[in-house]
């Protein structure tokens, strides 16, 4: 027979409690990128919106660099780590298959033994990630998690392929995601496009690089053009629908943080969402690129940093990237 | 009911005017998008759903690369609209 068991018990709602960022100290402009490729500063100006990003140095590791961004987060959110029930990191640059950063970071940090993995949902990471946290601290298997976007991209670069070696930077976003009395976290909003997973992906799978039949280490690549349409016209009515699933419109919100893939996109984005003049919109690619997993949270604590957005804002996120996958919430900034 | 050949060449010269704020009169089918009309690779990609949108037709990225002039994209058009 069946007993009868138990029921968890988590918070009555969720919220984002606190955010940290973490970007390398190299910054590499424009002209740096130019060595390698035929092209210009015009040029990837006005096709990305990049002027600068961050890469990592042999010391800011995955690891290194995720730890930096959630000793911040622990702070804003004054947490500690021993109250932290699970640590998630979403990453497609931590290159080692076996054990998940994750557990590294937790243990690094002081946090005891709480669950830990990784998720790989590139680009939409952090936004799925999130989902996950709120699902846990709701459920009761955990009262605060640690939400972490990291990505060491330089080394996932083809530095002489002209569409995308000037996309893409290195960096470390976290989130704290805790109990709330009050709903501060919208339903997410996701889901996944199986058939499109040669849009964006890996250059070649390991094993050919191991076995000599490339002699180029993997990197990403994508379709520009394909890419765009989905990121800017699927993901308009993506976005749109997590605006009304969470109950609210275009008018209430404060601020729209996208994924940071490309000036482009996010314009067009904010354009086609028809977002009203007094949202302040995520620009933060300029000077960062391309984080994938981190771009989100690493946004968010630049625009709450410079005051461009404020603690209890209203914020529309969204990530997109290979798979193809997607991610879209409403949240109540920390 | 379908677009006929002119008003295809006007509707597009109206979206590249708000796309690429081209004067509409400059827009003719003998003008190439990237080399006359400052229509780049991804702005074309919002003249391809703008078009796509305002004649009811579908135009998959793969045939938006053979669309140099707006002359091919208007006889795309014609031949595939709903």
């Amino acid at each position: 027979m069946s007993a009868t068991l138990r029921a968890s018990k988590g918070a009555p709602y969720a919220r984002i409690a606190g955010a940290g960022g973490y970007r390398p100290h190299r910054v590499v402009p424009n002209e740096e990128i130019l060595k390698h490729i035929d092209s210009s500063d015009e040029w990837i100006r006005s096709r990305s919106g990049i002027a600068t990003r961050h890469w990592a140095g042999p010391e800011e590791t995955v690891a290194e660099m995720s730890l930096a961004a959630a000793g911040k987060a622990l702070a804003s959110a004054g947490v500690a780590p021993e109250q932290i029930g699970a640590v998630i990191v979403a990453t497609v640059t931590h290159f080692m298959q076996t054990p998940s950063v994750a557990t590294e970071i937790a243990h690094r940090l002081g946090a005891g033994r709480p669950a830990a993995f990784d998720i790989s949902a590139a680009c939409a990471g952090f936004a799925y990630g999130l989902g996950v946290a709120k699902s846990m601290v709701v459920e009761g298997s955990a009262e605060y998690v640690l939400v972490i976007g990291v990505e060491k991209l330089s080394d996932f670069t083809d530095k002489e392929d002209r569409s995308t070696a000037f996309l893409f930077g290195d960096g470390a976003g976290a989130v704290v995601v805790g109990p709330s009395d009050v709903p501060a976290m919208g339903p997410t909003v996701w889901g996944s496009e199986g058939d499109k997973a040669d849009v964006i992906a890996q250059t070649t799978p390991w094993t050919e690089y191991r076995d000599g039949e490339v002699e180029r280490f993997p990197a990403l690549r994508q379709e520009g053009q394909t890419v765009f349409r989905w990121a800017v016209f699927e993901m308009a009515k993506v976005a749109a629908q997590a605006l009304e699933e969470a109950g609210i419109t275009a008018d209430d919100l404060d601020v729209f943080i996208p994924h940071q893939a490309n000036m482009r996109i996010i314009d067009s984005l904010a354009k086609t969402l028809k977002l009203p003049e007094h949202v302040a919109v995520a620009r933060d690619v300029e000077t960062t690129g391309n984080t994938s997993a981190a771009s989100i949270p690493l946004a968010m604590e630049r625009m709450l940093a410079s005051g461009q957005a404020k603690s209890g804002d209203t914020a529309l996120l969204i990530g997109f990237g290979a798979g193809l996958v997607y991610a879209a919430t409403v949240v109540t900034l920390p | 009911m379908a677009a006929s050949k002119e008003e295809i060449v006007a509707g597009l010269a109206e979206i590249v005017n708000e796309i690429a704020g081209i004067p509409t009169e400059d827009v003719a089918e003998d003008k190439s998008f990237t080399d006359d009309l400052d229509v780049d690779s991804l702005s074309m990609v919002e003249v391809v759903v703008a078009a796509e949108e305002r004649f009811d037709v579908k135009i998959p990225d793969d045939d938006v690369k053979a669309l140099k002039t707006v002359g091919d994209a208007t006889n795309y058009i014609l031949e595939h609209q709903g």
